[in-house]
Formats: C-alpha cells, sequence, structure tokens
C-alpha cells in the first residue's frame, strides 16, 4: 500500500511542479493545486497508513497509535486543505485581474520579446 | 482579529469610524508589546512567559511564549505597523474599501508568529500574514501591482507548500509539534531517523530563507516591493524580518554547538554563505537601481542576508549586533518607503519607463492633491532674490539623508553602531568565512552610500522652477517619529545593546526555552462547591 501512494504523491507532485514552471497563470493555478494535493497525501501519510485500526476511541481498546490510526495529521490535513482553497480561490481572482489589464495570460503580464 | 471582524461589519462605508477604530487597535497592541519588553526585561535574562491559551497541559496544546527575541520584534512590528498606518490615513485609505480590515489581519498575523511556540500555529499565523500581505500588495490596483502580485502569490504558495513538507517530516520523526519538545528529543532521535530529521528541517528552513529573501530565492521582492504602495510596502518591510526571526528561533533552538551527535550546528554554513551571498546580491542592486523603490527592496535584501549570514556563525556576540542592526534597518527600511512616494510625488515628470504604474491613474480622485501650476510666491519678487528652500522640501532632504545614512551603515547613526558591534565580535571569531563577512558588510555599506547618494543628487539638486510639494502632517509625522526612534537607538545604544546581548545569551543557551515551556502547568480548575 505505501507504494502506491508514495507513486500517487510522486506523479501529482511531479505533474504539479512541471505545469507550476509553465509560462501561463491557468496552467501554473493547476500546478499549484495538483502540488497542494500531494502535499496534502503527504501529511496524511506522515502519520503512517494503516489497515483495520480504529478511527474514534472505542471502549474496550486501549488507547495507544498501535490500535487507533494517528488523528493529529488528519487534523492538520483539514486545516492545509482549508487554507490552500482559500489561496487558490485569491489566485484565480489575481489572475482574471492580470488576463484583465495586460490583455493576455502570460505570467510576465506580455509574451517575451524575442 | 476581534477588530479585524468589527471592521468588516461596519461595511464599506464609516472610512473615519475605521480609521480611528484601527488607530486605536495599532496603538494598543503597540503599547501591549512595550509591556511585555519591559516585563521581560525586568524580570531577568531567564524570564520567559508562558501562556496556554486552551489550557490543555504541555506539549499537547498550543503555547504561546514571550520571550526577549518574540517580545523585541513584537514592539518592532507595533512600530513599523503604526508609523504605515498613520501614513496611510492621508490618504491611502481611500484606494480599497478594506485597507483596515487587511492591515488588522497583518498585525494578528505577524504578532502570532513572534509569539507562539507550536510549529503548526506557526504555520497558521505564517498564512495569515501572507494572505493579508497578498490583499495589502494589490492596494491601489493597476497592471504593475497585479503582475507583481501574481509573481508573489506564486511563490508564496509554493514556500507555504514546503512549509507543510517540513512540518509533516519533523513530526513523523519526532512525534510532536511543540517547539520546546521537538528541541527536547532531537538529541533522542535514532541514528536511523536523523537523515529524515534533516531533510524535514532542510525543507522547513527553505520556505522560511524564500520569506527571508535569501538568494536565490529573492528575485521576487525588488518588483513587489517597489509595486506595493507606499504603507503596504513599509509594512512588509517587517514582514522580511518574521522568515528571519523562524530561522533564528528554530534553529538556535534545534541544532545549537552542544546538541549530542550529528545535529550541532546543522546547517550553519549553509546559512553563512547564504547569507553572504545575499548581501553581495543586495548590494549589487543598489548600485544598478534607478529607481528608488527598488533601491529601497533590494536594501531589504541586503540587510536580510546579512542577518541571515550572522545568525549562521552562532556566536551570541554576532547574533547581539545582528538583533540591533535588524531594528535599525527596519526602522530605515520602513522610513525609506515612506519617503520613496513623497519623494516621487514631489517631481513633476516621471523619468521611469513610460509603462511604469505610478498608481496615479487608477486613482482619478488623487488629482487634486497636484499642487497647481502657476502658484509661486517668487513671481511677485525681484528676479535675482535668491528662492527659500520649501519647508517640505528641506524635510524631505533631511529625512532622506538621515535615512541614506542608517541604511549605508555611516557614523554616527544606528546602523553604523549595529555594524560597529558586528564587525568587533567578526573579528574575535576570525574565520575565514568571518573575514568574508567584515569585508561584505564594509563594502555593501559603500555600495549603499553610493547608490543612495546617487539617487538623492538626482531627486534633490536638480531641481528647477518646480512647485513646492504640498505635505500632511500626517504624512511626515510617521517618518520623522521611525527616524526619531533610529536616533533613540543611538541614544540608548548601551541599553538596548545590553538588551540584545541579554536576548542573544537566552537564545544561545536553549536549555532555558525549554526548560520554561515544558515546565509549564495548566491553571487547576475551579474548585466545585467553593462559596463567593
Amino acid at each position: 500500500m505505501e507504494i502506491v501512494v508514495s507513486i500517487a504523491i510522486g506523479i501529482m507532485a511531479g505533474a504539479g511542479v512541471w505545469l507550476v514552471l509553465r509560462p501561463r497563470t491557468f496552467q501554473v493555478l493547476i500546478g499549484l493545486a495538483l502540488l497542494s494535493y500531494a502535499v496534502n497525501l503527504f501529511i496524511f501519510s506522515v502519520g503512517s497508513l494503516s489497515v483495520d485500526a480504529e478511527p474514534i476511541v472505542r471502549a474496550g481498546v486501549p488507547a495507544d497509535l498501535t490500535n487507533y490510526t494517528d488523528p493529529l495529521p488528519q487534523a492538520l490535513v483539514l486545516t492545509a486543505i482549508v487554507i490552500g482553497f482559500a489561496t487558490t480561490a485569491l489566485y484565480l481572482v489575481v489572475l482574471l485581474a492580470l488576463r484583465g489589464l495586460s490583455g493576455g495570460d502570460h505570467v510576465d503580464g506580455q509574451e517575451e520579446r524575442s | 482579529m476581534g477588530t479585524a471582524a468589527l471592521m468588516l461589519m461596519l461595511g464599506e462605508g464609516n472610512r473615519r469610524l475605521k480609521a480611528v477604530i484601527n488607530t486605536a487597535s495599532t496603538l494598543t497592541g503597540l503599547l501591549l508589546a512595550v509591556w511585555l519588553l519591559l516585563r521581560v526585561q525586568a524580570d531577568g535574562t531567564a524570564a520567559l512567559g508562558v501562556y496556554l491559551p486552551g489550557n490543555w497541559p504541555v506539549p499537547f496544546g498550543i503555547v504561546l511564549v514571550a520571550d526577549p527575541l518574540a517580545v523585541f520584534m513584537a514592539v518592532l512590528a507595533g512600530a513599523v505597523g503604526l508609523a504605515a498606518l498613520l501614513f496611510a490615513l492621508a490618504r491611502w485609505q481611500h484606494a480599497g474599501v478594506y485597507f483596515h480590515v487587511l492591515f488588522q489581519l497583518q498585525l494578528m498575523g505577524l504578532y502570532g508568529a513572534f509569539l507562539t511556540g507550536d510549529l503548526f500555529n506557526l504555520f497558521v499565523f505564517f498564512e495569515v500574514l501572507l494572505a493579508a500581505s497578498y490583499g495589502l500588495l494589490l492596494h491601489g490596483g493597476g497592471l504593475a501591482r497585479v503582475r507583481a502580485g501574481l509573481h508573489y502569490i506564486s511563490i508564496n504558495l509554493l514556500a507555504s507548500l514546503l512549509f507543510l513538507i517540513g512540518v509533516a517530516v519533523i513530526y513523523g520523526v519526532t512525534g510532536t509539534l511543540n517547539m520546546a519538545d521537538i528541541a527536547a528529543k532531537i538529541a533522542l532521535i535514532p541514528p536511523g531517523d536523523r537523515g529524515l530529521l534533516h531533510a524535514g528541517a532542510a525543507i522547513l528552513a527553505v520556505a522560511f530563507l524564500a520569506k527571508a529573501a535569501l538568494w536565490p530565492l529573492n528575485f521576487w521582492l525588488p518588483p513587489a516591493y517597489g509595486a506595493a504602495s507606499a504603507p503596504s510596502a513599509a509594512v512588509f518591510a517587517i514582514l522580511t524580518k518574521v522568515g528571519v526571526y523562524a530561522i533564528l528561533r528554530l534553529w538556535t533552538l534545534c541544532f545549537p554547538a552542544d546538541a549530542g551527535g550529528a545535529s550541532a550546528g546543522f546547517g550553519g554554513p549553509v546559512l553563512v554563505w547564504g547569507g553572504l551571498a545575499t548581501l553581495a546580491f543586495g548590494a549589487i542592486g543598489m548600485l544598478a537601481s534607478q529607481q528608488l523603490g527598488r533601491l529601497a527592496g533590494y536594501s531589504v535584501i541586503a540587510s536580510s542576508g546579512t542577518l541571515i549570514a550572522a545568525i549562521g556563525f552562532d556566536a551570541p556576540a554576532l547574533t547581539s549586533g545582528a538583533l540591533f542592526y535588524l531594528a535599525s534597518s527596519t526602522l530605515a527600511g520602513c522610513a525609506l518607503f515612506l519617503l520613496v512616494e513623497l519623494i516621487e510625488r514631489a517631481r513633476e515628470v516621471e523619468e521611469g519607463p513610460e509603462d511604469l504604474d505610478d498608481g496615479n491613474y487608477a486613482l482619478p480622485a488623487f488629482l487634486d492633491a497636484e499642487p497647481p501650476k502657476g502658484i509661486n510666491l517668487d513671481d511677485n519678487e525681484e528676479a535675482l532674490i535668491g528662492r527659500a528652500i520649501p519647508a517640505a522640501l528641506a524635510f524631505l532632504g533631511v529625512a532622506f539623508t538621515v535615512c541614506a545614512m542608517v541604511i549605508a551603515g555611516l557614523p554616527p547613526l544606528s546602523g553604523f553602531v549595529s555594524k560597529l558591534s558586528m564587525l568587533q565580535a567578526l573579528l574575535d571569531l576570525g574565520s575565514a568565512p568571518a573575514w568574508w563577512l567584515f569585508t561584505l558588510l564594509i563594502g555593501s555599506g559603500l555600495f549603499a552610500a553610493i547608490a543612495l547618494m546617487r539617487v538623492g543628487v538626482r531627486h534633490f539638486w536638480t531641481a528647477q522652477d518646480r512647485p513646492a510639494p504640498r505635505l500632511r502632517v500626517v504624512e511626515t509625522l510617521p517618518i520623522a517619529a521611525l527616524l526619531a526612534a533610529a536616533l533613540l537607538l543611538v541614544a540608548q545604544a548601551e541599553a538596548v545593546l545590553g538588551y540584545t546581548r541579554a536576548t542573544a545569551e537566552v537564545l544561545h543557551a536553549p536549555r532555558l526555552y525549554i526548560d520554561a515551556v515544558l515546565g509549564t502547568r495548566t491553571v487547576p480548575n475551579p474548585v466545585k462547591g467553593a462559596q463567593p
């Protein structure tokens, strides 16, 4: 299971990095979104992946991490998701503003001079 | 935060009421920071105030720590914030309806970042101050701001992702997010996991160094700070120091020289050489700049490089001088960003590139602020009689001169005092990187002096038949106050250096911080059945 999740994170991170280095604003936006997904999965996996571990405290089962999934990385992911969503929306607004002001979607606000 | 919410509920009108609320809140914040400073100072070197907001036991709950460094930064943030706000009251608050709300959120993020003792809480406060800075950078609109803003947002979003990766790896290795607890557990990490810890710490450091504008992560800074409106850029002068603060806090706490095993001083050489490269880049950038706004941005880069290199040496005497330099350069940088706009406004003709956005065309109401042409008292006087220097121009000239001397580190101002203390500490160290920093400190001062002198000559000495600029007291007062604070640093240099020396000693003895935080107990619950 670890190998599948690792490959998924790696592919999304690689695609995100490639897109972030593109010259068009929307491509950068998608790249940032992919990187955000990859990082969120990474944070989640830091608590170690597990099968058949209780998510919520159950009577009779000792309350330690050998019996339960670690809740803290999940809490961190929730915060990161909210912040990432807000900043992505902000980036989109700035993207539209730059499009309106410069007439194009190049990240520098103007086409590259030859 | 309460103030920001209150002003948000006031809607888009009531600007005057918002201005009063914002000013009162900012002033209160500054007074509270000063009170914390006095209390920390009075309680002696080992005094650290620890507060548990949720009253959960350490290390499970979030802690706020008021130690000498955090309080020092909080006072600086309050002073810079108050000055920028007063300047904005003249006219920049009219450029957007949510300026006051964003400003309060910015201050909240700054204070929180300085005071928190929890790594993930630091991330949250970083996001708060960054989100507010995105809005403040775009304040006033215009193509230059939106273009620089897009780059600024992209860079910081990527840095935030690195921040998260670093925090996650450190949590995975140490099992905790409390800074003091992380520091306590580092010595206990098995050798097999130490590489992972170092990787996480390095990634986290890259996020902070991007914020601190370390080379080669700093190409975003001059366009962004140059495009921002004057009050926003003034606040950004302290924003760059947040990254420096985070490095200083976590590096001295987690990787001191006496840390057992391979983690001692981890990353120190990278900080030193990276800081030196940044200092060189900033100095050359200042020399190459033709516009005052960009020159101010590069001076921020140069000061960041100086601080990071000084931190990397892990020498308390050098850290003491660096903290003094931090205060001096922040005050001068803030004043310079405010001056840039006044000086530019004093010029009738903009000599920069044609597409340079000075923000005026987006704000047609500002056209009334331009002095009417032709009105000049000299028209009534004899042609051969010389014209007195207008008071406004005299103020601009004197303020610029003082500001330039502080930034360049010329005697007898605070920039010189701080550089002298750092040079003295470097002489005691005597290593090759120390000599490099010694040379670059003097060289960057020379470059800054040349660049600022050239700009000053161009702006003030070539004026011919130009209407006198009209300044408002609320615009000149914050600049005068900031420069007066820099002068006060010189007059009280012994006391301030004493404080920074004590702060440096506390920083380089992380056991004090760890014991203070881990030793804090929760407040007992009220006893049941007790009668009033």
